[in-house]
């Protein structure tokens, strides 16, 4: 790692006027568990590393039924996997945060970084696309509420400025009748990064599918939710041949590449019998 | 940039100076004196330097050297009784032959004892879930959960004072 200064800024406001003085060469330091790896590997060298964990208010972890899931900045994978409250409500990202990497790793990883990394296969991505979640950003200008559509902008890109911190992740309560599942699928189950991962969030009320969030992580630069898929189902009755041709479109839909990991082609095929998969474990929740 | 440090290392409080881009992991073999904990990958993959700080598991390769001001650190040091007694978990390594180059071992009996104190009486698979940040090149693990098996089974025979 190259030397740099370090800072562990109490507030938002000193937190922004650092990088502002570093101009833009700093780097918040979350859990540092893509951070720390990026430095030694020297893909980043920033002059200055400004550590969030000092700050307040940070850290809630809050969940009402009303208003929904509000996460701070500093929540860890860990949390989310042993809180009670995050399988209830919100299966699909509690499953993420299970299966991902280690308990070393998830005891320091934070949700927020993981969204923040902008990792086509960061497995928290689509589950929380899935169930339509926002963040809230903090920056010179005050404090602003985006989509998380559309956050991600390419591989390892965010539409953030280099002085502006993400504070909290906002997910909605979900409605009566909702069901939640996240698949990963991988070599093995633990210690790996996704080949193809599938979010699914489903609704249904009086027998048809009222709401739907289809979301595929690591086939295309940034998680990519599927409203070709989506739309078949939506406002059906999910039967047997709707959920096989949601499963096929979400196959047409995709743009994997052929890596290390998988080709292209199993990619595209995994991702079509995970979509069925997933469709179907939701439907059997709510039976 | 260099800054000082306080923090309590397997009970003992230390004070170090330490350069901010300096890993815990380095920093507790180098300045700390204290080699048990071993690097590996150096990148999160192997477990080979787990610690626990501020009672979680972490890997110290991960962590800042300056981010440990203020922290409870135990480290494989801190494990063992004394220079006279092993720690059971070292015991049943011994005993069911879970350390053959050794260089894994005290990452794995790190992450053994943070499991067993949060969870007395693990199953199999539960053992298996809580080391799989820590990879053997050597054993093939099954004696590795072995000894970890005995070790919660033992405790359970004998109340948990005897970890
Ligand atoms: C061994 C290993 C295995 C892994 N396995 C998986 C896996 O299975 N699945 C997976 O998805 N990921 C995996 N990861 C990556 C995962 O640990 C990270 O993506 C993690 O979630 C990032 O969070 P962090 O708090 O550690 O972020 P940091 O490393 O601190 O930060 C990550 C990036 O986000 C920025 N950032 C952090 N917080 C904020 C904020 N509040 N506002 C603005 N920018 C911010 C930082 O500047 C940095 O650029 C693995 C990593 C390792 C080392
Ligand atoms: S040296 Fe830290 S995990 Fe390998
Ligand atoms: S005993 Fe050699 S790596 Fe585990």
């Amino acid at each position: 790692m190259k030397s740099f200064d370090y800072f562990e800024p109490h507030s938002l406001e000193e937190a922004v006027g650092l990088q502002q003085q570093g101009q833009g060469r700093g780097c918040w330091l979350a859990g540092g568990t893509d951070l720390l790896v990026q430095m030694k590997e020297h893909v980043r060298q920033p002059g200055l590393v400004i550590n969030l964990k000092k700050i307040r208010g940070l850290d809630d972890f809050h969940f009402d039924s009303v208003t929904g899931l509000r996460l701070g900045a500093l929540v860890t994978a860990r949390e989310v996997e042993t809180s009670p409250l995050a399988h209830q409500h919100y299966a699909g990202l509690a499953r993420a945060c299970t299966d991902f990497a280690s308990i070393q790793v998830r005891n320091r990883a934070t949700v927020v970084g993981n969204i923040c990394r902008a990792s086509p296969s960061a497995d928290t991505l689509p589950p929380l696309l899935a169930d339509d979640a926002s963040l809230c950003i903090h920056g010179p200008r005050g404090t602003r509420t985006v989509a998380l559509e559309g956050f991600c902008t390419a591989p390892g890109r965010t539409i953030l400025a280099p002085d502006e911190i993400v504070t909290h992740v906002l997910v909605p309560a979900p409605a009566p009748g909702t069901a939640k599942v996240y698949l990963k699928h991988g070599r093995r189950e633990q210690m790996e990064l996704a080949t193809v991962g599938v979010a699914v969030s489903l609704t249904m009320s009086r027998g048809r599918c009222s709401r739907l969030g289809i979301v595929l992580g690591a086939v295309a630069p940034t998680p990519l939710r599927v409203p070709t898929a989506e739309a078949l189902l939506l406002d059906e009755e999910p039967t047997r041949d709707r959920v096989h041709a949601a499963a096929a479109a979400a196959a047409q839909a995709c743009q994997p590449i052929s890596d290390v990991r998988a080709s292209a082609g199993y990619r595209r095929q995994m991702v079509e019998v995970l979509t069925r998969r997933a469709l179907v474990q939701a439907l059997e929740v709510l039976r | 940039m260099n800054q000082v440090i306080n923090l309590t290392l397997n009970g003992e409080p230390r004070t170090l100076m330490v350069a901010c881009h300096r890993t815990l992991l380095d920093t507790l073999r180098l300045e700390g004196g204290l080699t048990g904990t071993k690097k590996g990958c150096d990148v999160g993959e192997c477990g080979s330097c787990t610690i626990i700080m501020n009672g979680k598991l972490v890997n110290a390769c991960l962590v800042l050297a300056v981010e440990a001001n203020g922290a409870e650190i135990i480290t494989i040091e801190g494990i063992q009784r004394s220079a006279l007694e092993l720690h059971p978990l070292q015991e049943n390594f011994i005993k069911y032959g879970a350390a053959q180059c050794g260089f894994c071992t005290p990452g794995f009996i790190v992450a053994a004892k943070a499991l067993l104190d949060e969870n007395p009486r693990p199953t199999i698979d539960e053992i298996r879930f809580a080391m799989a940040g820590n990879i053997c090149r050597c054993t093939g693990y099954t004696k590795i959960v072995q000894a970890v098996d005995e070790t919660a089974r033992e405790m359970q025979e004998n109340g948990r004072e005897a970890l």
